[in-house]
């Protein structure tokens, strides 16, 4: 028998006056897993996490996490959930131990075993020694480590995580992965998570790429490394436009223009490199050879690569945020 | 229970947090965070020493040292339970509205997805930010001697009845006005659209007595008005009562004014809790 998914989505739709965020998502989620969403700033992730997490009702389609029905009983759901947003939602006057200890209350967790569990989740994430220091004068990492720990401290069958690694330096992003792992491992948990760094996406069991508020691939991080035919080349030519056009005349194939340089798939990068070198009549400045990555899948699945977009009333905020110290003003 | 929450992996139907609990947490952890950062508290009551020390000085001096209509009371005494509510009224709306902030960036966000009653986090949101603000009014009470008023035991536990009233009323207020907002943008707009109108009109720092007839208008619409007069006529006693609250040339009861408070906090709150249910 196959276990019942812990999330599943069917033709979940969002739209805010004109816009639609999302535009009809499916997608399940199995116990267990660490589900990865990926995409752009605008691709609809938070608004679909938000959906799961009961903070925005659906315009259309289904959504059941834990097998209940997110809009007919929010607070059940909430109740088996644990969240980690993309802003830090700890409380920086008080202790990370006070911390824990609120939010062990507000879900209802029985004294005795509030303390034996925060114990414990403190020793996972390493925060023990800094337990009774106010959350004020913890590191970017040490908040998010307090927040996995938090988010999991009740039990919920799902915890989700709003891009969890944005703004860390890449050696922090790495340690929260291994806290996660570690997490899942421990608990049984299945992960939720939004991102838009491609590289983390490798940490995950399966993937799906969102753009423009639709799924665009779901899989494994393999299966849809497969999906790009084989090697990629990338040349920095003096004239990209000439080269293209010769490319396409004498290999037969169309290079993808991103940033003024070719991107090229071939099935043997090995081989086709010194015969593209030689007898292409454009001078060459640079060339790389490299096995696909997900961004790779990314341009070819949307045409566009993942950049950054226009900030929301909500960045300024978010900015402002930053200049007090990540908010530690509060 | 559903049937499709039975079937989820094996999961136990949870205790989840009870409404007094809940108003408990979410005051509590306002009390808490007040304590611990004193220095604020010290730096909040510097305002009301300004208006009291240098504006009550000033102006008492260039309306040659006594309020003509209140007979007898000095304007330093007469702003005296002005500046107190004032500084009540700052702090409670204030309070009310850190919220906006702490939802975006702060433990709001935790408890408002939280399988707990909205309805009682804006309590304890509401209650908290009372709390607050009303030690900072009753540690103002400490300076009566120093503008020449004394009170009994009696006056002060009467004080201490009001101003909870007007804390409270005025948190409610600041909570609702959160409720709403969706971004710190709006505040400027609030602070001089709202509040600082609310403040002036309130007889904080003038009578309510003898103005021109849309100003009297606007003043008895004024819920802080309602709140401030009774905590004057309880400090000055007797000598106030020329500048007490009139409706239609009758002087509004104490008793009265505090039920108009506390009936304006009640409806704020409840608006509150009701927004606080929506979501997008």
């Amino acid at each position: 028998m196959t276990q019942a998914p812990v999330v599943e989505v069917r033709g979940l739709q969002k739209r805010y006056g004109d816009i639609e965020a999302v535009r009809g998502i499916d997608l399940s989620v199995q116990p267990g897993e660490i589900f990865g969403f990926l995409g752009p700033n605008g691709a609809g992730k938070t608004t679909t996490i938000s959906i799961l997490c009961t903070l925005v009702r659906k315009t259309a389609g289904d959504a059941l996490v834990a097998g209940i029905d997110v809009d007919k009983d929010p607070s059940g759901v909430r109740a088996r959930i644990g969240l980690v947003f993309q802003d830090p939602s700890l409380d920086a006057q008080l202790t990370g131990r006070e911390n824990l200890e609120l939010h062990g209350q507000i879900y209802g967790v029985p004294s005795a075993l509030r303390k034996r569990r925060i114990a414990e989740l403190l020793e996972v994430v390493e925060l023990t020694d800094r337990a009774d220091s106010k959350v004020m004068t913890y590191s970017g990492g040490m908040k998010r480590r307090l927040e996995i720990a938090r988010g999991v401290l009740h039990h919920p069958q799902v915890l989700f995580l709003d891009e969890p690694t944005l703004g860390l330096d890449p050696q922090t992003r790495k340690h929260i992965w291994e806290y996660l792992h570690a997490m899942r491992k421990r608990e049984g948990i299945t992960l939720f998570m939004t991102t838009h760094y491609m590289d983390e996406a490798e940490y995950c069991d399966r993937i799906a790429i969102s753009d423009k508020g639709q799924i665009a691939a779901l899989g494994t991080p393999g299966e849809l490394k497969s999906k790009v035919g084989g090697d990629v080349i990338t040349v920095t030519v003096a004239d990209p436009r000439a080269a293209a056009a010769e490319i396409a005349q004498r290999f037969a194939m169309t290079p993808l223009m991103d940033d003024g340089s070719l991107r090229l798939e071939v099935p043997d990068g090995a081989a086709f490199l010194p015969r593209l070198v030689r007898e292409l009549s454009v001078p060459v400045d640079t060339v790389s050879l490299r096995r696909p990555s997900l961004d790779d899948v990314f341009l070819k699945l949307t045409g566009h690569a993942i950049r950054a977009e226009g900030g929301s009333q909500l960045d300024g905020m978010r900015n402002m945020a930053r200049m007090f110290g990540g908010g530690g003003r509060r | 229970m559903t049937t499709a929450a039975m079937s989820a992996s094996g999961s136990v139907p949870r205790a989840r947090g009870s409404i007094p609990r809940t108003i408990y947490i979410v005051w509590w952890r306002d009390v808490i965070r007040f304590w611990r950062d004193r220095a604020r508290l010290l730096a909040s009551l510097a305002q009301p020493l300004l208006y009291l020390v240098i504006f009550g000085s000033g102006l008492s001096s260039a309306l040659g040292g006594g309020l003509g209509a209140a007979g007898g009371v000095s304007y330093t005494q007469f702003i005296y339970p002005g500046v107190i509510s004032m500084s009540v009224l700052f702090s409670a709306i204030f309070g009310g509205m850190s919220i906006v902030w702490d939802r975006e960036f702060g433990f709001m966000k935790e408890l408002l997805v939280a399988p707990i009653s909205r309805s009682a986090v804006a309590i304890g949101k509401t209650l908290g930010s009372a709390t607050q603000s009303l030690v900072q009014g009753v540690i103002l009470l400490v300076l009566a001697p120093f503008v020449g008023v004394t009170f009994t035991v009696a006056t002060f536990l009467e004080l201490l009845g009001l101003m909870v009233v007007l804390a409270f009323g005025l948190s409610a207020f600041g909570v609702a006005i959160a409720s709403r907002m969706k971004s710190m943008q709006g505040f400027q707009v609030v602070m001089n659209f709202l509040m600082m109108p609310m403040f002036f009109l309130s007889g904080a720092l003038f009578p309510l007595v003898g103005l021109p007839l849309w100003m009297t208008v606007l003043t008895r619409l004024d819920p802080a008005s309602y709140g401030i007069d009774p905590i004057r006529r309880t400090i000055l006693g007797q000598a106030a009562e020329r500048t007490a609250m009139t409706i239609g040339d009758q002087i509004v009861p104490i008793g009265i004014e505090a039920l108009i408070v506390l009936a304006f906090g009640l409806a704020m709150l409840a608006f509150a809790a009701r927004s606080f249910q929506h979501r997008d």
